[in-house]
């Protein structure tokens, strides 16, 4: 087991960069996910660490060392792919003992390993089967198993559940962070589903455009997003923003959305914008459970205004709303009982105690 | 009411699986009629080549309906099997077919290997380049190759031409080309995290090639396997240019120039021995059919 870190990592296709210089030290038995759309140079960065791409600058340690120029086979890592990458002509046993039996361990030795490793992962039964008689579930169970026996530095895993269907990705997402509990290993884990990057992560990198926004624990990332991309990225449904400007009411400010609606600040939040220009163009970032139906009694820094609905969608357990404001789209999450309708007015109330303020131009959290 | 619904739906559902079945049973009729036309034209000539292989040369000669045989006889078939010249190309045959499969797959296995896999500068052009040097006749190259050959022999004094060895050197130039094209075809339908796993997993690139590819890719080498002995037992050009001598010659050649003399030909020699020289392609063939074409359609979509 070891620390990973990144010093100024750079891959550069021809002309394109795909990861502009990134640093990142990932601690040891930490679980770290690298989350971002597609493209955004995450995949990239695993294959890096893994040796499977060439870096064009800067460094790569893995356990202190230096591993820029070192194979795959050499940096004792263990890789879980998307498509599981499991060799078809081999049993569940022999795809798991294949880097050890390449290795010469002892018969014996193999064997403990894959049994420990097929009790782990529930698969003690399949282990004479081939890949093509598993279901998607099982396959990637082996392609972890493969990796587990290993007793690797680092775990990899790139995206490895999106071929499964969303319930068993359920299921095995908490089976990753059950055997992560267990082993301990040092993992990265890439994927494109900030759902996964919150459930399983010690700490999130958010990538964009092959550099990093925001590295941090999951509710900081939900909570004090630094970016505007941060913020619309984490949270499903994601954040609003709605235009708006900071000005001053009888010695208090408030953030201006139109010319009806308009809502004093919270004393904390009114000394931390203390000193933004109040010509400044800006956006009111508020996520959709801070927009509710409005209360019969009143809380500070909750204030209510009236919206009309455009589309209202039922989950059950709470009902999603949609409507416009200064030609932005914004989401709330009411009580199923609130009487929400498509079309109708709504009285909503806004928790400002959990609101953000973003400058427009450059997209920073203020 | 739910039931009446039901006993209507019945009978409209049966008519509409009719109608299919009608369809399908006129497309197997079509198929039928045009599989039978080609089989009998295909067929026709062993056929033949059997009627004929029983008869005396008397009764090949004589004016009777040539699709019967009148005195069937097997004195063609002892007298080859038991001629030493005919076992000797017969064996020739063998040992330059065996050789040319083993040397061809040793070559196109990991060429294929490397051009699909090890990005290297130029791999894309030579992989084309590799494919171009089989669209060339043979019957274009037999003549520089023969003057080749020749320079060899008189600058080193290694004797080529007039061998039958020669034909291991000139075999490959057909069966190369063509196998590695398969192989390569063949290995680009293999994930390329297959070999990443291995490399992970500590496989050197000939242990992912010995243990991963080639296991996984079986078709296709059994595939390329059969197209390169069926090459090399059936080649006729090469031999005839190469070799001369009656011990140095294979069977294609050696039927041809020893069971016709002048303008004499022995007709029911020359079928006996065109059948029993298309019997071992055709056992291997029966064995692995299910292979060839699961490892040609395999190289066929993905390469």
């Amino acid at each position: 087991m070891a620390e990973v870190n990144l010093r100024k990592v750079i891959k550069r296709y021809d002309e394109v960069e795909a990861v502009r210089g990134i640093d990142l030290d990932i601690a040891d038995h930490e679980f770290v996910v690298l989350v971002g759309p597609s493209g955004c140079g995450k995949s990239t960065t695993l294959r890096m660490i893994a040796g499977l791409e060439d870096i064009s600058g800067g460094d790569i340690l893995i356990g202190g060392d230096v591993v820029n120029d070192v194979p795959p086979k050499d940096r004792d890592i263990a890789m879980v792919f998307q498509n599981y990458a499991l060799y078809p002509h081999m049993t569940v046993a022999e795809n798991m003992s294949f880097g050890l039996r390449l290795k010469r361990y002892p018969k014996a030795e193999i064997k403990s390993r894959i049994d420990e490793a097929a009790r782990m992962l529930d698969i003690v039964e399949l282990v004479d089967r081939k890949p093509k008689q598993l279901s998607g579930g099982q396959r990637q169970r082996v392609a972890m198993g493969r990796a587990i026996v290993r007793n690797p530095k680092v775990f990899l895993f790139d995206e490895p559940l999106s071929n499964l269907d969303a319930k068993l990705r359920v299921q095995m997402r908490i089976e990753i962070k059950k055997v992560h509990q267990k082993v301990r290993t040092t993992t990265v884990y890439v994927t494109h589903d900030q759902v996964e990057a919150m459930t399983l992560a010690d700490r999130v990198v958010v990538m964009n455009h092959g550099r990093i926004e925001q590295i941090g624990t999951p509710t900081e990332l939900y909570h004090h997003p630094a970016t505007r991309f941060v913020a619309s990225f984490i949270g499903s449904p994601a954040m609003n923003f709605i235009p708006c400007q900071l000005e001053d009411a009888a010695g208090k400010p408030q953030v201006r959305i139109s010319d009806k609606i308009a809502f004093p600040l919270p004393a904390a939040r009114a000394a931390r914008y203390q000193k933004i220009p109040r010509t400044d163009k800006l956006l009111l970032g508020i996520r959709p459970e801070h927009i509710t139906e409005a209360s019969a009694h009143s809380e500070p820094g909750v204030e209510s205004f009236d919206a009309v609905l455009d589309v209202t969608e039922p989950m059950g357990m709470e009902t999603l709303i949609y409507f416009t404001l200064q030609g932005a789209q914004v989401c709330g999450r009411v009580n199923p009982n609130a009487g929400a309708q498509d079309g109708a007015p709504l009285r909503l109330a806004v928790d400002l105690n959990n609101m953000h303020l973003l400058n427009e131009v450059t997209g920073a959290v203020l | 009411m739910t039931t009446l619904t039901i006993d209507k739906a019945g009978p409209t559902r049966k008519t509409k699986y009719g109608s299919m079945s009608r369809d399908r049973a006129w497309a197997l009729r079509w198929s039928y009629f045009f599989l039978v036309i080609f089989a009998v034209f295909f067929l026709t000539p062993p056929i033949y080549m059997l009627i004929t292989s029983l008869k005396t040369s008397a009764e090949i000669s004589a004016a009777t309906n040539p699709w019967w045989v009148f005195h069937p006889t097997l004195e063609n078939y002892i007298g080859l099997l038991t001629s030493n010249q005919f076992l000797r190309f017969f064996w020739n045959s063998a040992i330059v077919s065996i050789f040319v499969v083993s040397i061809t797959m040793l070559i196109s296995v990991p060429a294929a290997f490397a051009l699909s896999r090890m990005r290297f500068w130029g791999s894309t052009v030579l992989g084309t380049g590799v494919f171009l040097t089989y669209l060339i006749p043979e019957t274009l190259l037999f003549i520089p190759l023969f003057k080749m050959f020749a320079v060899i022999g008189d600058v080193t004094g290694i004797q080529l031409i007039n061998r039958w060895y020669v034909l291991l050197i000139i075999y490959p130039t057909l069966t190369v080309p063509f196998c590695t094209w398969i192989m390569i075809g063949y290995f680009a339908s293999i994930p390329k995290e297959l070999d990443e796993a291995a490399l992970i997993d500590g496989a050197s690139w000939f242990q992912t090639l010995t243990r991963i590819f080639i296991p996984v890719a079986l078709p296709g080498l059994i595939a390329a396997t059969i197209f390169a002995f069926t090459v090399s037992w059936a080649q006729f050009l090469y031999p005839l240019v190469f070799t001369t001598s009656t011990d140095q010659l294979v069977m294609p050649v050696g039927i041809i120039t020893t069971l016709i003399k002048g303008d004499v030909f022995n007709w029911g020699q020359i079928m006996t021995g065109a059948l029993l020289g298309a019997a071992p392609p055709l056992i291997i063939y029966a064995f692995l059919m299910d292979y060839y074409i699961a490892g040609l359609t395999a190289g066929a979509t993905k390469g």
